[in-house]
């Protein structure tokens, strides 16, 4: 019920914030854009994955062991909004990690580097 | 069986029809136009000008320079974009690697995409960013030069952009021009909209099959 409701609000964040970079179904954007489908990377990073979408990226990544470097902006998303789409992205395109919620996503940003 | 008969029927007329349309399908062409009377063998005849795309000077993303010459003869795409755009540029990119992926073994068809940041859009950042987009050969140019000057490209393309707005963004319509031959606007398509896109893909096809009269 609780993930229900955090992914079905999660897919509109997603829609308004994420889409026109990462695409409809998390694909990226060739050598630009990294692609969401990186189940292992999301895994590995869980407890980062809030900060990165509330200020943003910057630098070398390795996704899918594809090398992505340039910079993500921030989104200045409320916590509830930034659960609702990591619930959204971390289930959807192959990926099945369950709930973010609220609370999680909070502690996450207290931590921010 | 009568009425299923009666369904092929229509089918079949439908489809005619729709093969019809399609065979005669000419693209209109957009925007001023006026009208220039000039004596020829003692008669007077009356001639259409029609808008069409002034003379440009740019480099490309291998820093070749390029202006109307290299473009003569071919039909092409323009859309204004620049590489740190974070809005609706990585969806038009998207797209217009759907026209790139139609067209890119053909000739007489190239897309050009002016970047209106040219200060930070050096040759370098657009040859990266072409890498990165993983386009090659001579189909898609990426294009710097004076902002002025794209600026007024821009205005006979029938398309909008602005200087950044207090955000620090640039304010840019997402459309794809279509031009001719002769320079001529012949269409224009909301870049970020895959059904437009999609459209273009088609016109372009009826525009390559336009005789070249």
């Amino acid at each position: 019920m609780e993930f229900d409701r955090y992914f079905s609000s999660g897919s509109l964040v997603y829609q308004a914030h994420c889409q026109n970079c990462h695409g409809t179904n998390g694909e990226g954007l060739q050598g630009l854009m990294p692609p969401l489908t990186d189940s292992a990377f999301l895994k590995s990073n869980k407890t980062t994955l809030a900060c990165s979408v509330k200020y943003g990226m910057k630098g070398k990544i390795t996704i899918s062991k594809r090398r992505f470097e340039g910079q993500m902006p921030p989104n200045d998303l409320a916590p509830i909004e930034i659960a609702n789409v990591l619930t959204y992205i971390t289930n959807s395109f192959g990926n099945k990690m369950g709930t973010i919620n609220s609370e999680q996503v909070e502690g996450d940003l207290a931590t921010c580097r | 069986m009568k009425k299923l008969i009666g369904a092929i029927a229509v089918v079949l007329l439908w489809n005619a029809c729709k093969f019809n349309d399609n065979s005669k399908k000419v693209l209109p062409i957009l925007g001023n136009r006026h009208a220039v009377t000039k004596v020829v063998n003692g008669q007077s005849v009356t001639d259409t000008i029609y808008q069409t795309i002034p003379a440009i000077n740019y480099i490309n993303q291998y820093g070749d320079s390029i202006n109307n010459k290299n473009l003569e003869g071919n039909i092409y795409v323009a859309d204004f974009f620049f590489t740190t755009c974070p809005s609706i540029c990585p969806i038009m990119q998207r797209n217009m690697l759907n026209v790139y992926n139609a067209f890119k073994d053909s000739t007489g068809f190239k897309i050009v995409s002016y970047t209106i940041d040219p200060q930070h859009d050096s040759v370098p950042v657009l040859k990266k960013y072409a890498d990165k987009l993983g386009i090659s050969g001579n189909t898609w140019w990426l294009l710097q030069g004076r902002k002025d000057e794209t600026y007024q490209v821009a205005k006979s393309y029938l398309v909008s952009v602005q200087e950044k707005n207090p955000a620090g963004e640039y304010i840019h319509d997402g459309y794809f021009v279509l031009i001719d031959k002769k320079k001529r606007v012949r269409g224009t398509y909301d870049g970020t909209d895959l059904k437009e896109v999609d459209k273009l893909i088609e016109d372009i096809k009826v525009l390559k099959a336009e005789p070249s009269s």
